[in-house]
């Protein structure tokens, strides 16, 4: 079984500077993490090797040189091999042409994937669209928000996902997209014997001339949407502050008062 | 196919969301959106809703808000899989292209909606708390936190149609039901061939929630880790039954274990928009003020004078948490008395 994980490295801090001018965030100089969401898929994709055993596992990040890292710490973890798609025509990507970009690559370099698997966002971008969009793109079966794979092989899989009120229990063919969420599983830490794996394995770069991308749907100039403009949230109200020292009690009262005028009780 | 005329013509459409066969109430808010943006727009505002024997719901959606209503009912269409949505909706974009296309960032919007934006070739903005009319270009203006909330974007798509967006459930009240509003209810036909999915539902496994979910109550007492522990969580419950509201918490009580999930609130959780919000020992980080910004009234209860939750309140109450609930609890119970 072949299984491509997809994954983003994202800024290690949720305090990040935004280029104003641009809209897009500043990542020079800011440590850097893989998505902490995207490891429940590097778990997951793990402990089915673990079951299966004849499984190779893929790791495919879009991003800078240094994105790198970040698919050398899920073969810490316990996956086969990587490939980083960097290239300048790749910048300004917003979801639509990234997952353009990546099921470009899982055609040229896992064409036989039964299963795609991604976290359910990004913790800097926060848009948990790119998942079904490769799914769109690559015409697979599309299970988005699973909390538990209960069965997978011989050409399907069965799995838990967690929507709004409960689980529900589906069935699909392979190949599928699959995005985990937290419940799924706990991820682990890497292990000496990882580390020094993700150390020798070399992480192929691929550009966008590698995977015989169409030049007009990537980057910034094959994006539909555009940033306008960013901005710090304003979510200020004009209250009455009281103190509750000394007299407790005639505060308390005050409350009681503005919200029975208030119609709020 | 029923006949419908062939001019695109402009239009604003939403996605209702159908749930255990009913329309559920998220449908009703992202009408409210879309009105504003079809009467700023002058257009005609439709919502597409796809299911089992909803036809005879479809008068709802007028009664919200909705000029047209565009039914497709079908028993392959009971419950949300990909395949015969994407299909449907797939067609239905490309006859029609309308200018704007929303539906609720539930789990149902944040999938289908991704592989719309693929199969019909037009931009997604995901997530979006506000949406307006760019008054001389006539585009939708879209705004989305980013970054846990940190930073809040807003975004265009320029050329490609429809535009697209997943809208935040209860960013937006539901506008009164409006039994005089008059509109069109369109039934769409499609064969039985376009409507296989290759994911199957098997089952569904519901939870237990005790109390209404934490979305649609209209009283929240929220606590955070000013609480201490959970051995305080019945003073909270206390006053929380005698309002008949629902219990919140912040991101930090939930990592201590004190609740579960499905109580959190914030961008991490749920966004929520009650009469009354009282946080109990929350200090207000932005992650969890994005989730409570349309609460009606907010009452702060907290030790700490500088804590940001303050700035966003509409009365608030700097003290010990474990004095003033109790008092709260009691002399709403005594005003209670008192006006029976």
């Amino acid at each position: 079984m072949n299984i491509v994980v997809m994954i983003k490295q994202v800024p290690a801090t949720d305090k990040v500077k935004m280029d104003e001018a641009t809209g897009t965030m500043i990542r020079d100089g800011v440590a850097s993490e893989l998505n902490p969401l995207d490891l429940y898929a590097v778990e997951e994709a793990v402990r089915i090797k673990e079951r299966l055993g004849d499984v190779t596992i893929s790791v495919l990040s879009m991003g800078p040189q240094k994105a790198a890292e970040a698919i050398r710490s899920a073969i810490a973890l316990g996956c086969d091999k990587g490939f980083l798609l960097s290239d300048k025509k790749f910048a300004g990507s917003d979801t639509w042409a990234t997952a353009y970009t990546l099921s470009t690559a899982i055609r040229k370099v896992s064409p036989e994937a039964d299963l795609v698997l991604c976290g359910e966002r990004a913790t800097d971008g926060e848009t948990g669209q790119v998942g079904p969009e490769v799914g769109a793109y690559l015409e697979m079966p599309i299970l988005t928000y699973v909390s538990r794979i209960e069965e997978i092989g011989d050409g399907r899989i069965k799995a838990h996902r967690a929507v709004e009120g409960g689980h529900e229990v589906v069935e699909s063919s392979l190949p599928a997209l699959v995005s985990v969420v937290k419940e799924i599983n706990e991820p682990r830490m890497p292990n000496l014997k990882g580390k020094m794996q993700a150390k020798r394995t070399e992480v192929p770069v691929l550009s966008a001339e590698d995977i015989d991308a169409d030049d007009s749907r990537l980057g910034l100039k094959g994006s539909p949407t555009r940033v306008v403009k960013i901005f710090r949230p304003q979510l200020a109200r004009r209250g009455t502050i009281v103190s509750a020292q000394p007299d407790a009690d005639a505060a308390v009262e005050g409350v009681v008062d503005f919200l029975i005028q208030r119609g709020a009780l | 196919m029923t006949k419908q005329n062939a001019n695109q013509t402009k239009a604003v459409w939403t996605l209702g969301e159908v749930r255990n066969g009913q329309i559920h109430t998220v449908s009703y808010e992202l009408l409210a959106w879309g009105r504003g943006l079809a009467d700023d727009l002058g257009v005609e505002l439709v919502s597409v809703i796809l299911g089992s024997g909803i036809k005879d719901q479809a008068q709802a959606l007028i009664h919200r808000g909705a000029d047209r209503v565009l039914v497709v009912d079908h028993p392959e269409l009971e419950h949300f899989t990909v395949d015969p949505f994407a299909e449907v909706l797939t067609a239905l974009i490309e006859e029609h292209r309308p200018d704007v296309f929303l539906a609720s960032a539930t789990s149902q919007g944040r999938t289908i909606m991704p592989v719309l934006a693929v199969k019909v070739g037009a931009g997604l903005t995901a997530d979006c708390t506000e949406l307006s009319i760019d008054p001389e270009e006539k585009l939708l203006i879209q705004s989305r936190p980013a970054v846990g909330g940190n930073i809040m974007a807003t975004i265009k798509t320029p050329t490609l149609r429809p535009q697209m967006s997943t809208v935040r459930p209860k960013s937006k009240r539901p506008l009164p039901i409006d039994t005089d509003r008059q509109g069109e209810i369109v039934v769409k036909e499609f064969s039985q061939d376009k409507l296989a999915s290759r994911v199957k539902r098997i089952d569904f496994i519901a939870e237990d929630t005790i109390g209404a979910p934490i979305q649609d109550a209209e009283v929240i007492v929220a606590v955070g880790k000013g609480l201490r522990d959970a051995k305080h969580l019945p003073m909270i419950e206390e006053l929380v039954s005698l309002l008949g509201g629902s219990v919140g918490a912040s991101r930090r009580a939930i990592d201590q274990g004190w609740i579960s999930y499905s109580h959190q609130i914030g961008l991490s959780g749920k966004t929520v928009s009650p009469r009354l919000y009282i946080a109990c020992g929350i200090s207000g980080a932005v992650q969890h003020l994005a989730g409570i910004q349309s609460a009606e009234t907010i009452v702060a209860i907290n030790s700490d004078p500088d804590a940001p939750i303050f700035g966003v309140a509409d009365y608030g109450l700097v003290g010990d948490l474990f004095e003033i609930v109790p008092l709260l609890t009691e002399k709403i119970r005594q005003r209670n008395k008192e006006a029976e």
